[in-house]
């Protein structure tokens, strides 16, 4: 940090920018440490609290690049989205437990499982979304995510007909609004 | 309240033994994946809802706590679980273990 303030004054600028976005993740993470602490301790005598602020301050410190490791401002909106995704997803993922209890109960399962493996084609672009597409496959009805690499392709593992025909779909479009991407 | 834990523990477990039926009953090593990895998302969840219900009958800031570490179980879960899946399915596929399809007939 010292050495580049020494710098020109446009690479001053961009250290102010850097390290502001830094703090942001600093104190989000500090944040979260001491929250943790709290519930995870359930005490409240004035010692432990400091000790808990002061080991979630020496992590934050050491840590912040590790959970968010650029800080921008569009990232509340992603959040928030992502709030708006998430009872959805647990919606879908009842539904995905009912089916395979179905399944697993049913007499005749051999003749209506069809397992085959498919694979299709996204443009999504950050690690994060193809992360999250890629889980929610998992957790969704029937369909297991096999490989999913940088590119956006998918290959998924599909229980039976009904569950590889909704893919990718509605999934594909939710998480892509959620990140601001294009389909 | 009793008969609301009750019916969640209840659930929780046929989810439980509909996950280990669907491991023993399925044909091959990916089908099997598939309950063992999913039916127990909302098997633990169940159990969990109905645990938290039943820890409080005595409202307070303390058992309040519990439940919020008892969901954070949930939430690990929810995250772990279709990572370790999908690795495990990642590995059968690098060792080059084919599916078991239906043409094949008996598998």
């Amino acid at each position: 940090m010292t050495i580049s303030n020494n710098g020109v004054a446009k690479e001053e600028g961009n250290t102010k920018v850097t390290s502001l976005k830094s703090f942001f993740s600093f104190l989000i993470t500090f944040i979260l440490m001491f929250l943790s602490w709290i519930v995870l301790s359930g005490k409240f005598d004035p010692l432990l609290l400091w000790l808990g602020g002061i080991s979630s301050f020496l992590v934050a410190y050491y840590f912040y690049d590790l959970l968010f490791p650029a800080m921008e401002p569009g990232y509340i909106k992603v959040f928030f989205r992502f709030i708006r995704y998430t009872p959805w997803l647990i919606w879908e993922i009842i539904k995905a437990n009912f089916h395979l209890l179905y399944l697993a109960f049913h007499p005749r399962m051999k003749d209506l499982i069809d397992p085959h493996i498919i694979t299709f084609k996204t443009n999504l672009k950050s690690d994060i979304a193809i992360a999250t597409l890629a889980n929610s496959i998992t957790l969704t009805p029937g369909t297991i995510t096999v490989t999913a690499d940088q590119d956006g392709v998918f290959r998924v593992h599909a229980i039976d007909r009904e569950s590889a025909e909704a893919l990718p779909g509605t999934m594909l479009k939710k998480v892509a609004q959620v990140f601001g991407e294009e389909i | 309240m009793d008969i609301l834990v009750v019916l969640f523990l209840v659930i929780g477990l046929f989810f439980f033994l509909g996950g280990a039926v669907g491991i023993i009953r399925m044909p091959d090593f990916y089908t099997r994946l598939h309950p063992a990895g999913k039916l127990d998302t909302l098997g633990i969840f169940a159990m969990v809802t109905g645990l938290a219900i039943y820890n409080l009958h005595h409202f307070s800031l303390e058992a309040l706590l519990l439940c919020a570490k008892m969901f954070l179980i949930v939430f690990f879960v929810f995250l772990s679980s279709p990572t370790a899946t999908h690795s495990i399915v990642d590995a059968g596929m690098r060792a080059g273990l084919r599916h078991w399809t239906k043409k094949k007939g008996k598998g």
